[in-house]
């Protein structure tokens, strides 16, 4: 593993700009916080349209019904993915010390895959979406998508395949998860459309769903966290062991959690009880992944007030359990009962996707901005807002929609008529609004403040460039 | 083993990615390989014709216009535009399309689901849904007419006040008394769901809260 801090005329070690395209880094990132806010629009009209106050109601192109599903598909392949190719672009070449396959064929994967989300995007818009949760992406631009994430693991296995010996923790994850992602995506997205319909249809897109949270978004945001902890706390990660048992539980028992999606449905009874048992031995295998992280944060616990990015990683890990926790209940057929359909499960989505790999994104990139654009942040108090809105914002959103789930529920198990249930939630939703706009907030000090620091740097080339270190943000990280 | 490439490609990367793949996305598919996927047409009934009739009678020109004959193929054709409409729009993704066994389900909606209704085309891709702000839809079929469809599609909330469902006034020629093709098959394609029951039409079994917690002995 290469340090920041190793000086780059070291013979033996590549350079730093031999190995990462910094500007695609930056590229991926801008994309990424592009659709972060397409999604968060989307979020906001279906909010405000469940409390009757969409101002543009009945207005085709924007629909709630199609900005829904742009919400959670702009977070997946827009947010997320570009998120995770931005920090893969930093991580593994620094990782491998090796460059990755080709510099061109990156900016084509960068290109093509702005292609395929915006498409995805405009197909949604114009009534095409497939009737696949979470990959609603036309059947036209399937085979594209499929084409892209072999190219990114090619790209990507590049420089992993020319190591020796053993690997490191972050590598496992990587490699696994480029398998993973192009396996679910095919599963997902042609099985339940061309080969078989019904309940087993209902079956794998269950496994879609899962596998995309589990297979393709946690092994990559684990794998970046065990690259990224240990530089920043400037010591190794705690156990070794407890790496390996984290990784190959999540690698046996993950894939069999598809179905806990689906209960009650007629699916079989038993692959039902299977789904459930293994999602419990998930939450086993989370939890030593949790304490081997604050294993390694044990003596550093200071960090988590002057080092920035450790926050946003820590506080995405006390979610991460959190939610883990959650799940482990909300999947027992006793708990099905009632928070099935309801509110309860959006806010456990909206805190695992936003409260903790969103969280963990912005840690990357509060760490790596300064570093790409050479020039510490414009102001440390923005920094400070977009965690404090953005943290507390969607513990909110989570807390409130996860109550009135218990709500929703319990009104739908009393068979009182079904406008009951809408009614209970009106205050809830509410709430809703107001967290999420809390959270709208948080982003826009977070482009307020990189928009500011990118102008500085431009005025400041020189004044940098001339100066001994070129960045020396503390509470950014090493 | 646990640390090289080909134990974490092959082994955590493929294998077990297969074992779950072969155990739970095979193992349903082999046991209900008996039971043959059913085509749009075979799929109506007289129930639906009935309804699919009833809107040719209720909107005679909108319906020759886009429609032409409330024919059996014509209504297998509304079915198709019909079930992209309900995927297009979203609507899955707020009004699930299963009863299930518990929590009284079966007293609200009708007959708990079964792998037979879902072993047809339309179901391609399956939507069971995971949300219900709105009712579940499985039963819907004939709990209420085509106007009351019409007419709520345009503007949900003159029939259920407080109902957040959005307007959908690109399924109309302007007005609620002209749907166009996506309104007449989307209200085709509500109507056919659960009109293969039995127990069709199902309407909904409760009482008043006033009801509920008056004394029935008094």
């Amino acid at each position: 593993m290469i340090d920041m801090t190793v000086p780059p005329d070291v013979p033996d070690l590549p350079r730093h700009d031999q190995l990462v395209e910094e500007r695609l880094v930056m590229w991926y990132f801008l994309a990424a916080l592009g659709y972060l806010f397409v999604s968060l629009l989307g979020g906001l009209i279906m909010a405000l349209q469940l409390v009757h106050w969409n101002p543009h109601d009945g207005m085709e192109f924007l629909s709630p019904g199609r900005w829904r599903m742009i919400h959670t598909n702009a977070i997946a392949y827009g947010f997320i993915t570009n998120s995770f190719l931005g920090a893969l672009h930093w991580a593994i070449p620094r990782l491998t010390l090796r460059p990755v396959l080709s510099r061109a064929l990156s900016y084509f994967i960068f290109v093509a895959w702005q292609v395929v989300v915006l498409s995805t995007a405009i197909g949604i818009l114009c009534g095409q979406a497939q009737g696949v949760e979470w990959g609603e992406t036309p059947v036209w631009i399937d085979p594209l998508a499929q084409v892209g994430l072999l190219l990114v693991a090619i790209n990507f296995m590049a420089p992993i395949v020319h190591t020796r010996g053993p690997l490191y923790v972050s590598l496992w994850y990587f490699m696994a998860a480029f398998v993973w992602t192009f396996l679910t995506y095919a599963m997902g997205n042609f099985m339940p459309q061309y080969f078989v319909s019904g309940t087993s249809a209902g079956a794998i897109t269950g496994l879609f769903i899962h596998d995309l949270v589990g297979l393709f978004v946690t092994p990559l945001a684990w794998g970046l966290m065990y690259y990224f902890v240990p530089i920043l706390l400037k010591k190794p990660i705690w156990s070794h062991g407890l790496s390996l048992v984290g990784f190959w539980g999540l690698a046996f028992f993950y894939p069999l959690n598809g179905i806990h999606h689906f209960l009650y449905t007629p699916i079989p009874m038993f692959l039902q009880y299977g789904a459930i048992v293994s999602t419990i031995a998930v939450e086993l295998v989370v939890t030593t992944v949790i304490i081997n992280f604050f294993g390694t944060i044990w003596g550093s616990g200071r960090a988590l007030v002057t080092n920035l990015p450790i926050r946003w990683f820590y506080t995405g890990m006390v979610f991460y359990f959190l939610t883990c926790l959650q799940c482990s209940m909300q999947v027992t057929l006793t708990f099905q009962k009632v928070i099935h359909f309801s509110d309860w499960v959006v806010g456990h989505a909206h805190l695992v996707m936003f409260g903790v790999f969103g969280l963990w994104f912005f840690g990357m990139m509060t760490y790596l901005f300064p570093r790409l654009l050479r020039h510490n942040w414009y102001s440390r108090e923005l920094c400070e807002w977009h965690y404090w809105l953005s943290a507390v914002g969607i513990f909110v959103m989570a807390a409130d929609l996860i109550l009135l789930g218990l709500f929703q529920g319990f009104y739908w198990v009393s068979l009182q008529p079904w406008d009951a249930s809408i009614t209970v939630s009106q205050p809830f939703w509410i709430v809703r609004v107001f967290a999420g706009l809390a959270v709208i907030a948080g982003q826009i000090c977070f482009v307020v403040n990189l928009w500011k620091t990118w102008r500085l740097s431009r005025n400041d080339q020189e004044h940098v460039l001339a100066s001994t270190g070129p960045y020396n943000p503390s509470w950014t990280g090493a | 083993m646990f640390e090289n490439k080909s134990g974490i490609l092959l082994i955590g990367g493929l294998g077990f990615f297969l074992f779950a793949f072969l155990s739970n996305a095979v193992v349903p598919i082999l046991m209900f390989r008996h039971l043959p996927e059913k085509t749009a047409e075979e799929v109506v009934n007289e129930n639906l014709l009935y309804q699919f009739e009833e809107l040719n009678f209720r909107y005679p020109e909108q319906f020759k216009k886009y429609f032409g004959e409330p024919t059996p193929e014509n209504c297998a054709k509304a079915l198709r535009i019909g079930r992209d409409v309900y995927v297009g729009e979203g609507c899955w993704h707020c009004h699930s399309q299963f009863v299930r066994p518990v929590s009284n389900e079966s007293r609200r909606w009708g007959p708990v689901a079964q792998t037979i209704e879902y072993q047809n085309e339309l179901q391609r891709p399956v939507l069971f849904g995971t949300r219900r702000v709105g009712p579940d839809l499985s039963r819907e079929g004939g709990r209420r007419s085509n106007d009351w469809h019409a007419v709520h599609f345009f503007d949900p909330s003159s029939l259920s006040t407080d109902s957040p469902m959005p307007r959908y006034p690109w399924f109309f020629d302007g007005s609620p008394d002209k749907p166009n093709e996506r309104g007449l098959a989307v209200i085709t394609y509500i109507q056919w769901l659960g009109s293969w029951l039995e127990s069709y039409p199902l309407y909904e079994n409760y009482k008043s809260i006033e009801e509920q917690m008056s004394n029935p002995l008094e």
